[in-house]
């Protein structure tokens, strides 16, 4: 890989650490996962059926929305928040990218085995 | 394992297990190929650090904390993937499970890396949540699920 390459591939991996850990939390998932059944909703709809409080759910919906895979927008009094579908295409083409460094690492382990290394 | 996200790559190696086993848990070898220059041997429950030396990155400094050492057939560790950002601290977030097994096969050695533990993120509930509400997403997350052994 050129070093232009390599600063790329560094610049894509820093947006990718907080994409999975935006989404390493229950909380959150189902959050996500009530938005895409309902469709957008207000914070207060989402507390409504919730055990967690709503300044918990604010500050979920805040790293869920940092992380890009919610935006919100007011509506009148109301804050909405909607699901951006985009985003979770972002996390498959990471999950692809780290797919192939290992393909290019396991080929560097092979080529170290069977050429370079110590017998 | 079933229930998270893995990438999942198999490499089979012209070599003796013993030999492609050493290149893996050495940590000086593992540190050859993978370009990254290690400062301690791997040891079970312990953190193991070092430079990496792969042009471009050089300014990253590499961990993982070793979680199993069984010799000639699995060398296992936990990392932050992608904690390259030098200004982010990367402690509090979920790591993932990098497992390397080693079996004989064809005079050789098939090695087989499964990297677990993306998201936590169960993928038949999501999939079947996304699906509800528009198509597109279904056809991602089964990408997603193909990477589920």
């Amino acid at each position: 890989m050129s070093p232009d390459r390599t600063a790329v591939a560094a610049r894509r991996a820093q947006d990718a650490a907080p994409l999975f850990a935006a989404l390493g939390d229950a909380t959150r998932l189902q959050l996500l996962m009530r938005l895409s059944a309902s469709g957008p909703e207000s914070i207060a709809q989402m507390s409504e059926k919730s055990a967690v409080t709503r300044q918990a759910i604010t500050k979920h919906l805040q790293v869920l929305s940092d992380a890009g895979f919610v935006a919100g927008e007011r509506r009148g009094r109301e804050h909405i928040w909607r699901l951006r579908p985009q985003r979770f295409r972002d996390v498959q083409a990471q999950l692809d990218r780290l797919s192939k460094q290992w393909d290019d690492a396991l080929e560097r382990l092979r080529a170290f085995v069977e050429h370079e290394g110590p017998p | 394992m079933s229930s998270t996200n893995e990438i999942r790559k198999q490499m089979l190696i012209k070599a003796p297990q013993s030999r492609v086993w050493r290149a893996i848990a050495d940590s000086a070898q593992f540190g050859a190929w993978f370009h990254v220059r290690l400062e301690s041997p791997f040891v079970v429950g312990q953190p193991t650090s070092g430079q990496i030396t792969y042009p471009g990155w050089e300014h990253v400094r590499f961990t993982l904390r070793t979680e199993a050492i069984e010799p000639e057939t699995r060398f296992a560790y936990r990392w932050h993937p992608y904690a390259v950002d030098v200004k982010k601290d990367y402690s509090s977030e979920p790591m993932t499970l990098v497992e390397f097994l080693l079996e004989p096969q064809d005079g050789g050695t098939l090695v087989t890396v499964v990297e677990s533990g993306f998201d936590q993120l169960p993928p038949e509930r999501i999939a079947e949540a996304f699906r509800m509400n528009e198509r597109g997403w279904a056809e991602q997350l089964d990408n997603i699920r193909a990477h589920v052994a």
